[in-house]
């Protein structure tokens, strides 16, 4: 069983790929030094709290300095102080720096050159103008070698189109008026062919300005769970500010001369710093791998979600089943010999590099049929207008296709169609296959039956997302016999058949009232109205501007598996959040065992007995406790960034797994941490 | 030590969870209103006084509301209680004659026992009369329990509730936890205890001669009735100044067992009430774990502390060292004073039938260590239930963030909401504890007050405010705390401890019932089992030691490593 959930980033460039590059980091440092301004970190009270102890010690040292008594503690407290400030800045940096220079490449993208606005619909006749000066409802023309200047439905026109800036995919897609193809994306290019497209997008607010302003961060609100996550932050450095400032009356009873700069240490090592300085880094960390499989979320709140999903609707087909359906029989019209049906559907597939057209050679090999392309062979591409292909050689042809479009090819109506042939057709498509008329020489030999093939591995992938404890439903326009006969295949939890996209709506509805987060895909202008309600609602970015309106997350690649990736970069991270609050409050333990004998050994000496780590004296302890505190933020910056993996392995066992790691890890790394920093210092007789 | 020592400790508890199991399910029917075999008599009392006071039974309160119910019914009760202590010289039932108290005593001892506290900063049996002590201090024996009780009822209706806007009612709840629970309990009790010669007069004292042939009076007082609530209550305040150390209090070895067993079954049976309440007895029983193991962890470690402590004074002047004694009544000996120490410390209750303040440094740590994680374990009746579940709505939120799941417990989401409360109400304990011991530690009208200096001294202190603002009521013996000073400063520790915590309990509460009620999934972290006992544990034990150990360092941890250097 694989560890993650569905397959890694794809191979081909995706958005969010921009690695930890040298001007990245260069970037990072010098927006580190500028967010010490105290202004920037009111959202964050634990590093402000820690900055204000940095700049007291930097008082302190400076007192030291000018009264001539031993500057050399202080000074080193006040750096370690303030390098703790500048790691937990640097952390957020490098999370914004990765997504600043994944913006930029998409800047790049944005259209320079002039529009092609029709000014008269009926001659057709065109103005120059710039893309940013396109108002709503305008229509442009757009050519072959053309940039499409901005979001908009297609008028007119069938092109393919490039959108690899968008996706990263280079092979073209084909765009065209009506249906749920029509919606074009302004930073594609137009490949072969011409479109009309009427704007949809005011210049600033298209679907690439969206982008790279998700991108950058520039709109990042706290999250709830954030939030609340923030909240118990805040209460814990209070809880610990109470207890660090009431020493100094208990300190002064038991006859304990307390150097404020120490307390000041003592507090900043309590507080959650590693957490606190890594929160807003994990949340932007999550928003790019998002983006790394190349799903577009519009809102941190979506990501989140995406992790508390109790129910996923998928649409059976291109998720369960493979989109293209294999060849399982072939069937013969009446009077022809099943040989003469199956040599003729091979013949119309030989040049038919499509899986069907693959699979239906692959059936007729199977079955011992040999074939050559012969010499001087013509292929009949499909094309959406005639809806078949096949294979012109010499005086032969083959052809096969949609079967009202090859009826007609062949001048029958429906009707005339022998009575076999339409009891065949219908058997097919009863039992959920897809029927595909065959002929040979302008003369009806058989039909092709396609079958859906559930695609392998999804089932364990199911598995596992009942282990996560999500339910998945499987929608399909199928009746319900073929639709329960691939869910138990599936191995999906529940299926709702014949589904209309209302049926899709009201079922979300009911899982909502149930309390259950609702997560679904879908790419037809119909399924906005759901996509809008569910809680995640993924839309494929080949579908319906109006999905991908009403969608809070767009996938790039169109692949609605995605969504499984979805699930699990939203557990991630708020798993990477979890273990590192325990991680930084289980480090206060030993942080303890550290500064109080410190403390308080001079004046009671018993206390000496609670240095448990032998550590060489009260300063090179307490300056040892910072300087793991310090550097520790910079040692999880990494794990910031990737978080913590996640298993599909149930609630129980992943809990008692990450408890170990970073409950139990948390008591004792910094014991371990702080001696060895300890012998350093005492090493090099710093402190 | 010894393997009767422990088995008293493990016999103890263990009939005490026994005994919480079925009261448990008793009180959800209280909670719930459902049929009682006592109804034929209680029901028409219950009627009654509803009908007295105004209530319409059946409309339920929001959490705005039922907050304000109960914090009149005690700003009521208080005021009551403050003006019967003023004016005792004037009121009957005072055989000895003894006049009002001062203004900061009779504010501190009312807000005490309106609190559910029951500090003592007087002498009892040289203080307060017997119409104060029945009409007033017996009243609130019941009545803040009651409160405490209907709270918790409340949040369980919480939690068992599917997106609802009200939490019950508060003055039905606080009059049918009176009828039902308490008052047919105290009666069965305080007639128990006089049969194992519990005294119970109106007398103000007998003559006795001593066997020196002197002659003395001994104060005399409705003591069975008193005791029996002041247990079963968590209340804690005796009738007389040595507590349950008294023989007219607690005379044998099985009035003992009663007392531990009274002062912790309630608390325990509020658990499983909410267990059964909220359908979620496996998630109860977890609960409960933690406070029993917990309890039974302290008990152990008291009793090793007072057993195996070097006693260097002993060691010095060449005699054969036995366990500690000192502070100890010999009838009960070290493992019943442990289990007592344990047990009433770990509940709020506050009685004692030792001196904490005599007990090795390590042993009355561990007593003020148990205060200062909350009083949750099990804590006061209801008071401890909520507590622990503020405790639980944190782990799960830690824990929980863990499975990669918004964290939920009980079917409820845990949202920044609940945390802003959860944590408000967590800051309540180290500010006031904290808070003013510092500042009692350095002034020097409050120093006055001190019998020892150095640690031990600065334990006093600690334990002062730590069992003031925990409600617990029992004195680390050596405070002489009537004074404006410490009367009035406890008293304030008292008040924010019980209702700056009951605040934004019932807060979170009115937030919980609105939620709507998920199903659990295998994605759901689940609040039940082993683990999930040993992350409660370990989260109380690790929040309450961040926030008391630089504390309790300055007392009883230095002062057992300086006991420790000095025996060697």
């Amino acid at each position: 069983m694989s560890d993650t959930l569905a397959d890694g980033p794809s191979a081909k460039r995706a958005i969010g790929s921009a690695t930890l590059s040298r001007a990245v980091v260069l970037e990072a440092l010098k927006s580190a030094f500028l967010k010490l301004d105290p202004r920037q970190l009111t959202g964050n009270p634990v590093i402000l709290a820690t900055e204000v102890v940095a700049a007291l010690a930097t008082v302190s040292a400076v007192v030291a300095i000018a009264t001539g008594q031993p500057a050399g503690f202080p000074i080193q407290m006040a750096l370690w102080l303030w390098a703790t400030v500048l790691f937990a800045n640097l952390a957020e940096s490098v999370a914004e720096g990765r997504g600043k220079a994944a913006a930029d490449s998409l800047r790049a993208s944005r259209v320079t050159t002039k529009a092609k606005l029709i000014i008269d619909p009926v001659a057709g006749t065109w103005i120059p103008t710039p893309a940013h000066k396109l108002g709503v409802g305008e229509i442009v023309l757009v050519e072959a070698g053309d940039v499409i200047p901005s979001d908009g439905e297609i008028i007119e026109g069938v092109a393919s189109v490039n959108e690899a800036a968008i996706t990263g995919e280079s092979a073209p897609v084909i765009r065209e008026s009506g249906g749920d193809r029509s919606a074009v994306t302004g930073g594609t290019t137009v490949v072969s062919d011409w479109l009309k497209v009427r704007i949809t997008s005011e210049a600033g607010s298209t679907f690439l300005d969206r982008m790279i302003a998700m991108v950058e961060g520039a709109d990042r609100r706290k999250t709830p769970n954030e939030l609340a996550l923030a909240v118990l932050l805040a209460g814990l450095t209070l809880v610990f500010l109470v207890a660090v400032v009431t020493l100094v009356g208990l300190g002064a009873y038991s006859g304990v001369k307390l150097d404020p700069m120490i307390l000041g240490a003592l507090f900043v090592t309590l507080i959650p710093t590693t957490i606190g300085g890594l929160l807003s880094a994990v949340g932007i960390a999550g928003m790019d791998r998002l983006l790394k499989v190349n799903v577009l979320a519009t809102s941190g709140r979506a990501v989140e979600a995406a992790g508390d999903i109790d129910t996923l609707l998928l649409d059976k087909t291109g998720t369960i089943t493979f989109g293209n359906r294999m060849a399982a029989e072939v069937v013969p019209a009446p009077g022809v010999r099943p040989e003469v049906a199956l040599r003729a559907a091979m013949m119309a597939s030989l040049a038919d590099e499509t899986p069907e057209g693959r699979s239906i050679v692959e059936l007729a090999r199977e079955q011992g049929l040999t074939a050559q392309t012969p010499e001087g062979a013509t292929f009949i591409a499909f094309s959406a207008v005639t809806r078949q292909s096949g294979l012109d050689a010499g005086k032969s042809s083959w052809r096969k296709g949609a079967v009202d479009a090859v009826l007609k090819t062949l001048n029958l109506r429906p009707d005339d169609a022998p009575a076999e042939f339409r009891q065949a057709v219908d058997r097919i498509a009863r039992s959920g296959g897809t029927p595909l008329a065959c002929s040979e020489n302008g003369a009806l030999v058989g039909v092709i039956h396609l079958k859906d093939v559930v695609k392998p591995g999804v089932k364990e992938r199911f598995a596992d997302l009942r282990r996560m404890g999500v339910r998945t439903v499987m929608i399909t326009g199928d009746n319900p016999v073929t639709a329960a006969a691939i869910a138990s295949e599936a191995g999906v939890d529940d299926f709702l058949a014949e589904a209309t996209p209302e049926d899709k709506l009201r079922m979300i509805r009911a899982e909502q009232a149930k309390g259950r987060l609702v997560a679904m895909c879908g790419d037809g202008a119909n399924d906005a109205p759901a996509l809008a309600q569910a809680d995640v609602g993924v839309a494929m970015q080949t579908g319906a501007q109006a999905a991908r309106e009403a969608g809070n997350m767009v996938d790039l690649d169109s692949d609605p598996t995605k969504v499984l990736n979805i699930v699990e970069v939203g557990k991630q991270l708020l798993i990477t959040r979890g273990a590192l609050t325990t991680f930084s409050i289980a480090n206060d333990v030993a942080k303890y065992f550290a500064i109080i004998p410190a403390l308080f050994v001079a004046s009671l000496p018993a206390l000496g007995a609670m240095n448990i780590m032998r550590l060489h004296s009260p300063q090179s302890a307490i300056l040892s406790a910072v300087i793991f505190n310090a550097l520790v933020i910079v040692a999880l910056i990494p794990l910031a960034l990737r978080g913590v993996k996640y298993r599909a392995i149930g609630a129980s066992k992943l809990l008692s797994r990450n408890l170990s790691i970073y409950g139990l890890g948390g008591l004792v790394a910094p014991f371990i941490g702080i001696k060895l920093i300890d012998l350093v210092v005492a090493g090099f007789g710093w402190a | 030590m010894d393997w009767r020592g422990w088995a008293e400790i493990v016999f103890t508890i263990g009939l005490t969870l026994a005994l919480s199991w079925p009261l448990g399910a008793y009180l959800k029917r209280v909670w719930t209103g459902e049929p009682t075999w006592l109804d034929p008599a209680l029901g028409p009392v219950q009627r009654g006084t509803l009908a007295l006071l105004g209530v319409k039974p059946g409309t339920s309160q929001g959490w705005l509301a039922y907050t304000v119910s109960v914090l009149a019914f005690s700003a009521v009760g208080f005021a009551f209680l403050y003006a019967i202590l003023r004016l005792q010289g004037l009121l009957p039932f005072n055989p000895q004659g003894f006049g009002g108290l001062s203004p900061h005593l009779a504010f501190n001892t009312a807000v005490s026992f309106v609190t559910n506290t029951n500090w003592q900063s007087y002498v009892p049996e040289a203080t307060v009369s017997t119409f104060s002590q029945m009409a007033g201090l017996t009243v609130q024996n019941f009545v803040s329990a009651a409160a405490g009780l209907a709270i918790a009822a409340a949040v369980a209706r919480a939690f068992a509730a599917d997106r609802a806007e009200g939490l019950g009612n508060f003055w039905v709840d606080v009059v049918r936890i009176v009828l039902y629970v308490l008052l047919p309990v105290s009666l069965v009790g305080a007639l128990v205890l006089v049969a194992l010669d519990v005294p119970q007069s109106l007398a103000a004292g007998t003559p006795v001669t001593t066997v020196e042939g002197a002659q003395q009076t001994l104060a005399l007082f409705p003591v069975a009735s008193q005791e029996i609530i002041k247990q079963f209550g968590a209340n804690g305040g005796g009738i007389f100044n040595a507590n349950s150390a008294h023989p007219f209090e607690n005379p044998n070895a099985w009035t003992n067992l009663i007392q531990i067993v009274a002062m912790n079954v309630l608390g325990l049976a509020a658990v499983f009430a909410f267990g059964r309440m909220v359908i979620a007895t496996r998630e109860a029983r977890a609960l409960a774990a933690v406070m029993v193991i917990l309890l039974g962890a302290a008990a152990g470690g008291l009793y090793a502390a007072e057993t195996l402590t070097p006693q260097p004074a002993m060691q010095a002047a060449h005699v054969a060292v036995g366990p500690s004694m000192e502070g100890k009544e010999v009838r009960f000996g070290p493992a019943s004073t442990a289990v007592f120490a344990a047990a009433t410390t770990g509940a709020s209750d506050g009685a004692v039938n030792g001196m904490h303040g005599s007990f090795t440094p390590l042993g009355g740590g561990i007593a003020l260590f148990m205060i200062q994680l909350g009083e949750i374990l099990p804590g006061g009746v209801g008071s401890g239930l909520y507590g622990m579940i503020v405790m639980a709505l944190l782990a799960v939120f830690v824990a929980g963030l863990m499975v990669g799941r918004t964290p939920e417990y009980l079917g409820k989401k845990v949202e920044a909401r609940e945390i802003k409360f959860a944590m408000l109400a967590v800051l309540i304990l180290p500010i006031v504890i904290l808070g003013f011991s510092a500042v009692a530690a350095v002034l020097p009208v409050a120093l006055k007050g001190l019998l020892n200096s150095g640690p031990h001294g600065l334990s006093e202190i600690l334990y002062a405010y730590s069992s003031a603002a925990g409600n617990n009521g029992s004195a680390f013996a050596g405070l002489t705390a009537n004074a404006p000073w410490w009367n009035t400063t406890l008293g304030i520790a008292m008040l924010l401890g019980r209702f700056a915590y009951i605040v934004p309990v019932l807060a979170i509460a009115g937030s919980i019932a609105a939620k709507p009620k998920l199903a659990p999934t295998a994605g759901t972290l689940s609040s039940a089992g082993p683990m999930f006992t040993g992350l409660l544990i370990g989260i109380i034990l690790i929040l309450g030691g961040l926030q008391f150990f630089p504390a309790l360092a300055l007392g009883p941890i230095v002062e057992h490593f300086q006991v420790l250097a000095a025996a060697r």
